[in-house]
């Protein structure tokens, strides 16, 4: 049983750089609680990134859209996509100036940042735009940062 | 889009640099300074960062711009390109003058 999900009807997750291995678990977990609850998923990396999820994913279970994220950005400054909920993984410098880059494009939409990693205080103190922020150091274990994930987007705790 | 590997530029500031470090280079660095949003194509590239996004003019025929890649991090690079520069003089929101001459 899944908690309704009160307003996204399309959705774009934002992925990092894949180095740090709770990405790939976080994104397929968060796709996946998106989709129970009826929005469009879309998700967006480098074409690295993408191809890891689409190789733990086979079939398509959690995630069936997948763009590379320069052709992403294209298509927002274009006007041809767009969204009611935006989720950025975030683990370096880089993915904090593509979220304030997304964060000034889609200002219509819920923003989340999720910061992660070894260190992620700094770069979270480097965000200076309108967002949610989910920060916590995380590298292998999701437990945590999943629990905090899940009570920003409003879904109960899955014990799995 | 295009591809920026695929022009001819100049590393001013490595990769590693962020984007206060680029902005404060700029502004000390060149006397013709304007500022763009995110999102502003340029060489046929969307240009990714934190707002206000600064674009530094020399000679009146090269831009500095910082230059975001997903896995690698930012830098500061220079192209050459009068087309551009007039294009950046005509729709670049606000222009500064700042820093030493070049």
């Amino acid at each position: 049983m899944t908690d309704p999900l009160p307003s996204p009807e399309k959705a774009i997750i934002v992925l990092g750089c894949p180095e740090v291995p709770v990405q790939q678990a976080l994104a397929l977990s968060v796709a996946s609680g998106l989709r129970d609850r009826g929005a469009d998923v879309l998700v967006t990396g480098n074409p690295s990134v993408l191809g890891l999820l689409k190789v733990s994913d086979p079939k398509g279970v959690y995630i069936t859209k997948t763009l590379v994220l320069e052709t992403c950005i294209a298509e927002i400054v274009e006007k041809k996509r767009d969204c009611t909920l935006c989720i950025v993984f975030a683990h370096n410098d880089a993915a904090i100036a593509y979220a304030a880059t997304l964060s000034h494009l889609l200002p219509g939409s819920r923003f989340i940042v999720i910061v992660f990693g070894k260190d992620p205080e700094p770069l979270a103190a480097e965000i200076n735009f309108p967002c949610e922020t989910i920060v916590e150091k995380a590298v292998h274990n999701p437990a945590q940062l999943r629990a905090k994930i899940n009570k920003v987007l409003g879904w109960a705790v899955s014990r799995v | 889009m295009g591809c920026i590997e695929s022009l001819k530029y100049e590393k001013i500031l490595p990769l590693g640099a962020s984007f206060k470090e680029c902005r404060e280079y700029v502004e000390k660095n060149y006397t013709e300074v304007w500022y763009v949003e995110p999102g502003y194509k340029l060489f046929d590239e969307y240009i990714i960062g934190l707002p206000p996004i600064v674009l530094g003019i020399e000679e009146g025929t090269k831009i500095t711009f910082p230059y975001t890649k997903p896995c690698h991090g930012t830098y500061l690079l220079r192209i050459e390109g009068v087309e551009e520069v007039e294009r950046v003089r005509k729709t670049a929101k606000t222009k500064k003058q700042a820093g030493k001459i070049r």
